[in-house]
Formats: C-alpha cells, structure tokens, sequence
C-alpha cells in the first residue's frame, strides 16, 4: 500500500504532538529554549543590538550572496546585526508578555471572584466597567492609551494588564457563580465563614485551573499586541530591540527586497505564538474538561 | 418585550457613560492634558491660553459635562494636522474600512465555514488534522507579518498586486487576506466545534435511524444547527474587523479609520485619537444593543431570560 | 412461519483506540421475534440493551464494531447489507424510537416537515402528499388539530405530544418491525399508558414486530409477548413473559421480579440486589452474575454458562437452575 500524503501528514501532525510524560515536547522546548536564549541574550549575542555600523546596512544573512559570517542573519537599515537583535527581542516580548498576562490575571481574576461571589451592586459596577471595556477593541484602547501616557517598556506592561484584565473577569465570575450554588460553599457559609474567608479558601483555589488555562492561552494575543503597538511606533520605543519595532524598521527595505528584515522576526513571533498556544490547547484539556468550548 | 428594550437601552447608555468617562480620566491621569490636547510645537503662552480656552482649569465634573455635550453634537474636536472637524474626517473615512471588512469577513466565511465542516465530518482523520493546522497558524500569525509577507511575495518578487492605496479590486485582494487570514482560523475552530457537537446529538441520531442519506443529514440537520453560533461569532467580528484593522490598513496605506488612527498617534494629533475611540466605542455599544434586540424579536424565549 | 427477526449469537465490542481494552457490550446473543409480537428487553444500565438495538439497526458509534454473530431480519442477514442497502432499511423497514423526545425533533424545522421527511426520502413522496400524510400520521397517534400542529416547532409541544410525533415519524413507512428505546422513561407517569395503549394499538393496526426495551418490569407484564433479560451484555434468560414472571429461572430474574415492592406486603424492607452491575471491560471470570447470586457454586465461577433450554421457547444461562 502506497504511502499517500494525507498518512504522511497524520504521521507529522502525531509526532509534532508528542508528549512526554504528558507534556506537549515541541512548544515546551520552543518555549524554553526562547526563554534561555532571552535570560542570556547578553552572553549568546554576537554584537550588539543597539548600536550599528552603517558601513555595514542591510547586509543579507550569510546563505546568500553578499552575506558575511560575522552577521549570521544579516543586518537592518542602521548596520545592526539582526541576530542580536532578535535575542534581545524575545527577552522584551517574553517579559511583557508574561508579566502582563499574571497581572492581568491577578486583577482580571480577583475582580471576577469580587463580582460573582458579592453579587448586587458590588457585581453591577464591575460588570458594567467590564462589558463597556469588553467593547472597545483590544488594540484601538491600548493605542490610546500609550498616546496618553507615552511608550516606554513598563508602560506597554501596564497598558496591556489594563486592556486584558476584562478578559478573566467575565469568565471567572461565571465560574463564581455557578461555584456559589456548591455543596461545599454552602456548608462553609453554614458554618459561619466570613465572606472573605469563603472567597479565599474555597472559591479562589477552584477558580485557579480556569485563570491558568486562560493566562496561557492570553499569552499568545498579548505577545502579538505588543509587537502590534512595537510596529505602530507606540510600544517599545526604538532604539532597543523588540521583534515587532523590527518589523516596522524592516517595512523600509521590504520594496527593496530585503526579506529578512520581515521575515525573520515575525518568525520569532510566530513560533512563540504558537507555541503558548499549543502549551495553552494542551493546559486546557488537562486542568479542566469544562472549558472546551472556550 | 417593551421593558426588555427599555432595560437593554438603559444598560447601553451606561455604557456610554461608562466609555467616555473612562476616555475623560484617562486623559486627565497624565497630569496636565494640555499638552495632549494642544498641537506640537506651542509656546507657552499659547498652551496657557489654550487652557483657559479649553476650559482645563474648571472643576473636574464640568469638564465632564462639557465632554460630553460636545460629544452629544458631534463635536469632537478638530484634527491639528489636517485642521478640519475630527467626525468629518471620521466618517470620511470609514466607507474604506467597511469595504475591507466586508472583504474580509467574506474571506474568512469562505475559508473558515467549510473547512470547518471538513474537519468535523473527518473527525481525527487527514481533513481534521489539516484543519488543525490551518487553525493554528491562522491564530499565531500576527495579521500585519502576514500583510508584509503577502507583499513581499506578491509585490515585490512577483510584481502582480499593488502594495498600497486603495482603488481597484487588485487593491482590496492582500488586505482583506491578511485581515481576514486570522478571523478565518477561528471561525473555522468554531464551526468544527459546533459540528462535532450537534453531529452527536439525538436528533441528527434519529436522523440517521430515519434511512436519511448522509449528506441530508449533514447539511440539512446538521448544518443549520451548527452554524448558529458561527454566524454570531461572524457578526462581533465583523465590528471588530472595522475597528480594529489598524495595523492591517497601516501596512497597505488603506485610507480607513484604523489608518487614521494611526497617522494621530504618529503626528500626535491626540484630538483623532481621542474621537477615534470615542465613535469607535459608541459604535460598537450601539451595534450590541441593535443586536440583541433583534435576537429578542427573532427568538421569543431571549426576552424573558434576562 | 419464519420469525421476523432472528438473532444468533450476536457479538458487539467495544475497542479502545489502542486496541488494549475490550469491552464486550453484546456477548453472543440469541433471540427471536415474530411479526406482531412485542418482544422485551430488560436489563440494568450498562447490561447492552441499547447497544443491541443500535447493533440490529447497524448503527454504532465508531468505537464499536460487530464482532460475530447473525442478525437474520425476514431471513435476510442483515450484517451481510451494504451501507446503502442498510440506509434503505432503517426507517422504512425497521424504525427506531429514542429516550428523549425533546432532543429526538431537530428544533429548527417543523414538525410536519420532520414526520414527512422519511416519505419523502425513501418513498419519493411529494412536499404536498407527505404533509398531508404527515396530518394523518399525527391523528393517527392522537394529537388533537393535527392540521394546525404539522405547522408547529417541537419547542411549542409538551413531552408527551412529541412522543408520539416521534412515533409518528416511526410509523410514517409502514415498517416491519418498531424497537423503542425506554420511550417512556421520561414521560409522566399519567401519560405513560396513554403512550403504552397507543403503542399496543399501532402494532395491531400495522401488524408490526416491536421491541421494547426497558427496565420497567411492569411495562413488561403488560405490554410483552416474549422477554429477554440482559446482564453484563449476555442473555440470562428469554421467553415467553407469562412463564418467566410466573416461574423464573435464573438467579437474576428472580431477584429481578422479587424486588418489586407489592401491595398487601408484609415484608418491612426492600429486597435489592446486593453489589453492583459488572464493569464490562473487566467482567468476571465464568458466569458474570456470580458475585451477586446467592445460588453460586464453584461452576459458575470457572465457567461461563451455556444457554439451556428450559422448554419450548424458553432459555436460560444458568448451571444451577433448575430444568
């Protein structure tokens, strides 16, 4: 029997799924290896990645015609090896992208427990803040928002953790709600627990498996939202290296035909996109059955 | 019925309350919003006059009020740049963005509705896991990295598609391609879900025992119970695709509001801005209370649950 | 005269996708039913009855495969069909009735629409002739202004309204033969009999075979002909229902009849059966009732018993019982 194409495709698909003991390898490797190449960016990387040569611009990587070994993966307008900067890139996207998404999280997820759990006024307020915030679009709020108080680093991990935090709201005050109604909630109010007591001990630790799948699979849309801000010259202000400020300085060379300047680092956003997601596909499955449809 | 809408337009305003005061504070957190609210390049005295004009020293809620009055007429300012009224140049612009969206919501429907239904009639055979993939690349692809690949490939080595402007078919294939590439991916997810799980019920179970032919089964039981939900999904997104095709516009020099968006932020021309998120946000609030009543009239058991 | 429906040794199993577990849902068995007559399948939860009729009807989901045995329906084996020889069976030759009738109907499309349907596709009936014989079949069933429901949606209809829609649907191609599957258990009980009468009347209006599947002793008693008691996927006993309740062999089918609670019972407590129904993918060695019989020996716990005639028409699987 002939090995047609549909089985060679199942065979990649079911190898690009394997799981050791449980854990999907590949995004977890990608997501590793991404994390130890941003810790030691400063060690790993060739050259530096703010300051340029420009004797040296737009140099292509060293596989093709006119590349040099000292600039692996070529250099942009300004003669700044892109290796480099693509190192010190994932160390921006990683640490916004995992700082936002916990503290998103924290607050996104507190507010959910307040509002579903106090319920009456306390529940009104916050889901109408929450809903009215839902509405705006994601990029449109945080780009006014970074046109208000400026970009710099710390503030895209601000603006982001206050445009996402809605996100788990919503969904763990459903959770709340429907975990009041519980046996064991009602036993604990019966036995005579502050509100406060209840919401920690008993409420919060069950809520924690939804928050988790959920930052996961956020981990992806707000890495892309930073380099999305990064490339509208709003996020991460130049001259430090962030892949999606690489992408809008390699906009310049694109009619040119300076591929890697665009190719390469969106790349990089992609495979650690894809990879939070995979890792956030498999959390989902594992922690909690329920949360399928999400 | 009637204190159902009532109910649902006094939740909506609230809403709006809530959307342009959070736009006011945020404003005013950053100290002094003159210097948001004045053109670039001002001296001092006329930010100092500009300030009493603007009526920046009044007590907080006044200015509230006086926001919101404005906003009310319609009145959001005028653009420092191209020194007309910023709702003119709004609405000037946003036919473009209405076009690309519908465009690209096309796209996704196109793509994402059958793949979909492939992937759930082949359940964990060749067309599910190739569907797998489609979906996880469309959802990890950043729409704007998709946008610069298509015109590198289309652009600049093949020379076949304009990269930017707007006028022509030719203008409107990439963008709505690259907007339309990630929206097609989750809606695609959703239709196979939804599948799946109205292929396992009772209904389309009976159906079968009927003698039904599968493909009667499948497009005429199945189907139209799916893609409830899809369709729902479709219309959010198209608001969405309206709104929030900034970076998409941006990197085809599309003349829509996502494009304006952007030249404000980039000649910090903050009354744009500023408006771009307040029509924006309205829009959306008024498009969901629309919504639901329409539900409401078209499904009686909605008014009674809330 | 042949019987309408013959199962021999009919085998159904479950298999994990590794192929590791096993689980033997129908285990060789045997049965018979002739046209007009009512045939009873009982059992607990996880004894195989549904399994079975959706193995008739050849219609499992995909973990399941056939795995031995004959299903001979007017003579023909019905395992030997094609798919598309099947799909022209199932509702015009053999029609089925499910649980749950609110999530049987398709929300989305009428009630007259979904009755018709069957003609339709297999008849080639017209959209006009199949509404109005879809009118008929709803008189047929007794739902009052049938002309004013056939243009109604499931959602505005009661439960025991779309019951007999659903029995409509079944009825609408003259089937041979009718298995319902526990079509009263979520039915009230004051509506249960109408339902049981109605079913009682078509089958001798239409001289149709029917299966009726459920746990329902008293159901049972006035609705069947014949009976089949299911344990653990295999046939403990089968015969004629007056024999059977009056003089049950097996183990089983006496604790079985014994733990109805009765009127003028002087008894303080329930009797149940002790344990709990078998795991089918870990059943017991030898007879799978063993654990819970109060009668088992050594024999039962070795080996699987055979099926024993008792007399005409009435088997057991039991080494104790008596002949």
């Amino acid at each position: 029997m002939a090995v047609t194409r549909a089985d060679r495709l199942t065979v990649a698909w079911r190898s690009a799924s394997i799981n050791l003991q449980g854990m999907p390898v590949f995004p977890v490797a990608i997501l590793v290896g991404l994390g130890l190449v941003a810790i030691f960016a400063g060690v790993l990387a060739p050259h530096s990645s703010e300051v340029g040569n420009l004797g040296e611009r737009f140099k292509p990587p060293a596989w093709q015609q006119g590349g040099t070994s000292n600039f692996l993966l070529g250099t942009d307008h300004l003669g700044r090896d892109v290796l480099s900067r693509l190192m010190f890139g994932a160390r921006v996207s990683i640490m916004v992208g995992l700082l936002a998404v916990v503290v998103a999280g924290t607050i996104g997820t507190a507010l959910g427990i307040l509002s579903g759990y106090m319920g009456r006024w306390v529940d009104q307020v916050i889901m109408r803040v929450t809903d009215t915030w839902l509405a705006l679009p994601a990029l449109t709020f945080a780009i006014f928002l970074a046109a208000v108080v400026g970009p710099s680093l710390w503030n895209i991990v601000i603006i982001l953790s206050a445009v996402y935090w809605t996100r788990y709201a919503r969904v763990i005050r459903g959770e709340v709600l429907s975990l009041k109604e519980r046996e064991f909630v009602r036993l604990a109010i019966v036995a005579g627990c502050s509100k406060w007591t209840i919401m920690r001990r008993h409420i919060l630790p069950n809520v924690l498996n939804s928050a988790i799948v959920l930052a996961s699979l956020q981990l992806g849309v707000v890495i892309i939202t930073e380099a999305a801000l990064s490339f509208l010259g709003v996020g991460v202000p130049p001259p430090q290296a962030a892949w999606g400020l690489m992408l809008a300085d390699g906009k310049k060379g694109l009619m040119a035909g300076y591929w890697w300047l665009t190719v390469l680092p969106g790349l990089c956003i992609m495979m650690m996109v894809l990879s939070a997601n995979l890792l956030g596909d498999w959390l989902r499955v594992k922690l909690d059955p329920q949360l399928r449809q999400l | 019925m009637k204190t159902f809408v009532l109910k649902r337009i006094g939740y909506s305003l609230v809403s709006l309350c809530l959307l342009s005061l959070t736009i006011f504070l945020f404003v005013r957190l950053t100290g002094d919003p003159t210097v948001l609210l004045v053109e670039p390049g001002a001296s001092r005295e006329d930010m100092a006059m500009i300030r009493e004009q603007l009526g920046l020293d009044r007590p907080l809620w006044e200015q509230y009020g006086t926001f919101v009055a404005s906003a009310v007429r319609g009145d959001f300012g005028k653009s420092f740049y191209y020194r007309t009224p910023v709702l003119e140049l709004y609405l000037s612009r946003l036919p473009s963005s209405l076009l690309l969206a519908a465009a690209a919501m096309t796209f996704s429907l196109i793509i994402g509705i059958p793949s979909g239904i492939i992937a759930a009639v082949s359940v964990g055979r060749f067309g599910d896991n190739a569907g797998k993939i489609f979906s996880l690349l469309g959802l990890s692809m950043p729409q704007f990295w998709v946008g610069l690949l298509l015109i590198l490939f289309f652009s600049v080595y093949l020379g076949w598609l304009p990269s930017s402007g707007s006028g022509t078919v030719w203008h409107v294939i990439m963008p709505s391609f690259a907007l339309g590439w990630y929206f097609a991916a989750a809606h695609m997810r959703l239709t196979r879900s939804s599948m799946l799980e109205v292929l396992g019920s009772e209904y389309v179970k009976l159906a079968r025992l009927k003698g039904l032919p599968e493909r009667r089964v499948i497009v005429k039981h199945a189907l139209k119970n799916a893609l409830i939900p899809v369709l729902t999904l479709a219309g959010i997104n198209l608001i969405l695709m309206v709104n929030a095709a900034v970076v998409v516009e941006t990197v085809f020099a599309w003349p829509g509001i996502g494009r304006l968006l952007y030249e404000g932020i980039t000649f910090r021309d903050f009354p744009i801005v500023q408006a771009t998120v307040m029509i924006g946000g309205s829009m959306i609030v008024v498009v969901n209370l629309v919504v639901d009543v329409l539900y409401a009239v078209i499904d009686p058991r909605i008014r009674y649950v809330r | 005269m042949a019987p309408l429906l013959e199962l021999r040794n009919l085998s159904t199993h479950y298999v994990s996708q590794r192929g590791t577990r096993v689980v033997k849902a129908v285990d060789g068995v045997s049965l018979a039913l002739d046209a007009g007559e009512t045939l009873g399948v009982v059992g607990e939860s996880g004894s195989g009855k549904s399994t079975l009729a959706l193995s008739i009807l050849r219609l499992l989901p995909t973990a399941a495969a056939n795995a031995g045995g004959e299903i001979l329906f007017d003579g023909e084996d019905l395992l030997k069909k094609s798919a598309e020889e099947m799909r022209r069976i199932r509702g015009k030759r053999i029609a089925m009735i499910l649980q749950d009738p609110m999530a049987s109907l398709n929300p989305l499309f009428t009630v007259g629409d979904q009755v018709g349907e069957g003609l339709r596709v297999h008849e080639g009936t017209t959209k006009r002739r199949a509404w109005e014989r879809a009118t008929e079949l709803l008189r047929a069933v007794r739902i009052t202004a049938p002309e004013t429901r056939v243009g109604e949606y499931p959602h505005q209809m009661s439960g025991g309204m779309r019951q007999r829609i659903v029995g409509a649907m079944a009825i609408a191609c003259e089937p041979q033969l009718l298995i319902a599957d526990e079509p009263t258990t979520s039915l009230d009980l004051t509506i249960q009999a109408q339902y049981l009468a109605l079913l009682r009347d078509l089958q001798r209006d239409h001289g149709l075979g029917l299966i009726f599947i459920t746990h329902n002793l008293g159901i049972v008693a006035k609705m069947c002909d014949r009976v089949a008691v299911m344990y653990g996927g295999r046939l403990v006993e089968f015969g004629p229902v007056r024999k059977i309740f009056d003089a049950p062999r097996h183990p089983y089918t006496r604790a079985l009849l014994e733990s109805i609670p009765r009127f003028g019972d002087s008894r303080q407590r329930l009797t149940a059966i002790g344990g709990q129904p078998p795991d089918l993918s870990a059943l017991p060695l030898g007879c799978s009732f063993h654990p819970r019989c109060p009668d088992a020996v050594d024999q039962c716990r070795a080996e699987a018993p055979p099926e024993t005639g008792v007399d005409a028409g009435h088997v057991s699987r039991c080494w104790v019982a008596p002949r």
